[in-house]
């Protein structure tokens, strides 16, 4: 079960905690009372917009008016605004495909936009975000009928127009025809007429053999303008008149810049306009942004001291070393996670049993893009911003509480992303638009804040670093009987989301070790939290990102344990479930065939790792192929095996799988954004090291449609890939790895 | 001022001359197809053709290019080896987010210009941008269709 579909999630969505803004306003900026909750304008019973007056006062059901959702031009090409952000994804072309299907449009002829904020928009179990590889599987039906419905408006003006009954009348992609007279009409002519017609959500959908687009694997609408460097992203936004400005953080999150000893002297460099103080920053602003960075880089700030010690902030001390031996430390009696069977009288009986502590560090997003956000106060007295986000209605609620306005009054335009991964949600101290929002008041200008890629690194939300400890009791023949996890820390939905759910256990901490696929009698996992003091984030695949390389890791632990292979002991526990056992033959069958390893593969010494995962909804298995080089594991290839029941664009989903299992190897390899002295390490990519060239292994995927219910896609390809690659290492050093990234590790060379 | 010669063009920038080129580009010429990633030549997001080599924008201050002749991704279809170039990228579908694309679109026309028939240690060699996507083995497959 994915985390956005708690059910306590999704009745109480509106609420979204911004402790980071809150933090501020107690600092006196922002005119928020502490512990605030922000009301987002995102329930159709509670939001914002629905309390304004006049026809918005009664919301519509979200994804039903088709005026919202569809222009149609008069050369008959379409514009749809998507209630989803584009970031790499593919999500535009999909939902192009899936209007289009019902429409009866070439998907080619429609260009798509990010919808503004509204109500309309909340097709996300009532809610609108585009993560949580939520996107598709929540709104495919909503955007089938979407689709049907403005077809049907079509025929119906078409019906009038040519004075002709309704039933007589095809769509022949953008035209209704009326095959009895010869004449047709073009959307584009009908346009005007069909979309004040009351829609009718009654229509008939299309009969799935029939599709022309749907399951079809179409190039991407974004394809050439990507090649071509045409695509405007949240960097290259201009407005008029507007300064450049550049900004420095605390090296110490949570400190305040308290005096600039050289500030008239910087007020004098080149283009500069202007020197700022900002909650935990200092800014300048500029004629351009090169200038405006000179500057702020130049200015001598004096900053408080962070506390000396402890974890509760991130203090003078603080070090991730630190935080896990505090995480590993915890004493305190654990929240039952998942429970079933009598784990006790497992334990009692059991030999051997299997002990093991597994953890994974700070990941940083480190998308290629920047961020940057564009503030204008306009004079009508709106707030317009040009600003990276994953949801719209929540940036509109935040901004409008720092601006002094009402939701309404703030625009939010939300360009296509240069990749996200989960880093464009709300985590107020790293996003960069609230400084926008402050400097264009502070002076009376447009003001484009771009974070250099080193403030950048400085202040991302990241991937928290994670700790479990497991226990396993295996049976006479070999079989695990029981397991016991314990997870100590912290994840992004008790975090942000937490006042909203207050469920004990974070789904985000725990997914990946529960609700496991493997037939193990007795169970027992808890959880414990202990909060980060550094800014947590949702990051591609979230807590299965971890949890699945711990759990598979000492699944693989278990298998040697009890003398079995690894690839038939998860068969056999899989007995009774026909969909993975499935998926784990086809992975088998891509590879080649199961084998473990070593072997001989003329360059030296291989080996095979499998691994599986059960993320967003969707079913993964994947092998991982490795040998060693001076020390270190190289990745030859992996095979996944994807089942998401079943798939808009195919072309789509192995490009998102083969991403997901990259950012995968990456994880594996080489990242860890690590604390030393209460700061970050790395600043740039010199010194966080991602996935390059010369490391991609190859990435073979075979996606299995098993009609289940539609499952995520943009997350999926990750989890399966630390596991399996470690499965692999172990298979062929004997070194079983449990603390990420391998690079820390000296393989063994064999 | 400074002159520029930016895609056939002579433009005059009035810039401090350590300003890095990729800065001028975007904040001075308002071209944005050429992409800030990382600011030390690490990522490749910035790349140009200078004189017809692939370059880091972010690495050459504006005052070090004398004559020398800068083409950008926003030309890149004038030139017959840059169209080739994109028409591979679509046809294998390399991009997924698209930031880093334009610096590697640019750095693949450049390695053609110079290698119309480069290997595969040819292409790992010229091809050094990072991908956060991951799409670097459809960038490979990309060049070597635009060979032929």
């Amino acid at each position: 079960m994915s985390s956005f579909d708690h059910p306590s999630f999704t009745a109480a969505a509106g609420l979204v905690r911004t402790a980071g803004v809150t933090n501020v306003s107690r600092r006196g900026f922002l005119g928020f009372g502490a512990g605030a909750l922000v009301l987002g304008a995102l329930l159709p019973s509670g939001g914002a917009l629905a309390r304004a007056e006049g026809p918005a006062a009664v919301a519509p059901r979200p994804g039903t008016r088709v005026a919202a959702f569809l222009e149609i031009g008069p050369d008959g090409s379409a514009r749809l605004l998507s209630p989803f952000v584009e970031g790499g994804q593919g999500i535009s072309t999909g939902l192009a495909q899936i209007v289009g299907e019902e429409l009866d449009l070439h998907p080619a002829r429609f260009t798509v936009d990010c919808a503004p904020p509204g109500p309309d928009y909340a097709v996300v179990n009532g809610l609108r975000l585009t993560g949580g590889s939520f996107s598709t599987r929540s709104s495919y039906g909503v955007m089938r009928r979407l689709g049907a419905t403005a077809r049907d408006m079509m025929i119906r003006a078409a019906a009038v127009r040519l004075n002709v009954r309704r039933d007589e009348l095809a769509t022949e992609d953008g035209r209704v025809v009326h095959a009895k007279s010869g004449r047709s009409l073009g959307y584009g002519d009908l346009a005007a007429d069909a979309l004040v017609l009351k829609p009718d959500e009654a229509v008939q959908l299309r009969d799935p053999a029939t599709f022309r687009y749907i399951r079809q694997p179409m190039g991407r609408l974004d394809a050439r303008a990507k090649s071509t460097g045409k695509t405007v992203y949240p960097i290259d936004q201009k407005v008029d008149g507007m300064l450049y400005a550049a900004v420095r953080h605390a090296g110490h999150l949570g400190t305040e810049p308290l005096a600039l000893g050289n500030e008239p002297e910087v007020r004098g460099m080149p283009g500069v306009h202007s020197v700022h103080r900002l909650p935990g920053a200092v800014a300048v602003a500029a004629d351009s942004w090169f200038r405006a960075r000179k500057a702020v880089e130049a200015l001598d700030v004096t900053w408080s001291e962070p506390r000396p010690t402890g974890i509760d902030t991130v203090a003078a001390d603080y070090s991730s070393g630190g935080m896990l031996a505090a995480l590993k430390a915890s004493k305190e009696a654990g929240i039952p996670a998942e429970k079933d069977g009598d784990t006790a009288a497992a334990f009692a009986g059991a030999a051997p049993t299997v002990e093991a502590e597994y953890d994974a560090p700070y990941l940083a997003h480190a998308q290629l893009e920047p961020p940057s956000t564009i503030a204008r106060f306009n004079a009508d007295g709106t707030l317009e911003l040009w600003v990276p986000n994953q949801m719209p209605e929540v940036f509109q609620a935040v901004a409008s509480g720092i601006a002094g306005l009402r939701p309404e009054q703030v625009i939010v335009h939300s360009p296509t992303l240069g990749g996200f991964f989960g880093r464009h949600f709300m985590y107020a101290p790293a996003n960069p638009f609230p400084q926008a929002i402050l400097l264009a008041q502070a002076t009376g200008r447009p003001v484009k804040v771009l974070w250099s890629r080193e403030e950048e690194f400085l202040m991302d939300a990241v991937r928290p670093l994670s700790f479990s400890r497991f226990r396993a009791a295996l049976d006479g023949r070999g079989q695990p009987s029981a397991v016991e996890v314990r997870t100590v820390g912290e994840g992004p939905i008790g975090r942000w989301f937490g006042e909203v759910i207050k469920s004990p256990v974070d789904s985000s901490a725990v997914e990946g070790l529960v609700e496991k696929p493997y037939a193990i009698p007795n169970r027992s996992f808890s959880f414990v939290k202990l909060a980060h003091p550094v800014t947590i984030a949702f990051w591609r695949s979230v807590g299965h990102s971890m949890n699945d390389f711990f759990y598979e890791g000492f699944l693989d632990e278990i298998a040697e344990a009890g003398g079995r292979d690894p690839f038939e002991l998860r068969m056999e526990l899989l007995k009774d479930r026909p969909r993975h056992r499935d998926l784990l033959s086809a992975v088998a069958d891509l590879s080649g065939g199961w084998r473990r390893g070593p072997y001989e593969a003329g360059d030296g010494r291989r080996a095979r790792g499998v691994a599986m995962a059960s993320p967003f909804g969707s079913e993964t298995a994947t092998i991982a192929e490795v040998s060693i080089e001076n020390g270190q594991a190289r990745i030859h290839d992996i095979w996944i095996a994807v089942d998401p029941g079943s798939v808009v664009n195919p072309a789509i989903v192995v490009s998102q799988v083969e991403s997901a299992a990259a950012l995968g190897v990456s994880a594996t390899l080489f990242e860890e954004m690590a604390y030393e002295g209460g700061t970050r390490q790395a600043r740039n990519y010199d010194a966080y090291p991602i996935l390059t060239r010369d490391a991609m292994p190859r990435i073979h995927v075979r996606i299995v449609e098993s009609g289940a219910p539609m499952g995520g896609v943009g997350e999926v390809g990750l989890p399966g890939v630390p596991p399996a690659v470690v499965n692999a290492v172990a298979a062929l050093t004997g070194q079983r790895i449990r603390s990420l990234p391998l690079s820390k590790a000296r393989l063994s060379g064999v | 001022m400074t002159e520029i010669t930016v895609n056939g063009r002579i433009h005059e920038v009035a810039v401090e001359p350590e300003t890095p080129l990729l800065w001028v580009l975007r904040d001075t010429l308002g071209m944005t197809g050429t992409k800030y990633g990382c600011g030390i030549g690490q990522c490749g997001a910035c790349t140009v053709m200078i004189d017809g080599q692939a370059t880091r924008s972010c690495q050459v201050p504006v005052e070090s290019l004398g004559a020398a002749k800068v083409v950008t991704i926003d030309a890149i279809e004038d030139d017959e080896v840059g169209r080739r170039v994109v028409d591979a990228w679509v046809s294998v579908q390399v991009a997924q987010c698209g930031y880093c694309q334009s610096g590697q679109v640019m750095a693949a026309t450049a390695l053609l210009k110079g290698n119309p028939r480069p290997t595969d240690r040819d292409i790992a060699d010229a091809m050094t941008g990072l991908c956060r996507c991951g799409t670097y083995n459809r960038i490979a497959e990309a060049v070597r269709l635009a060979a032929g």
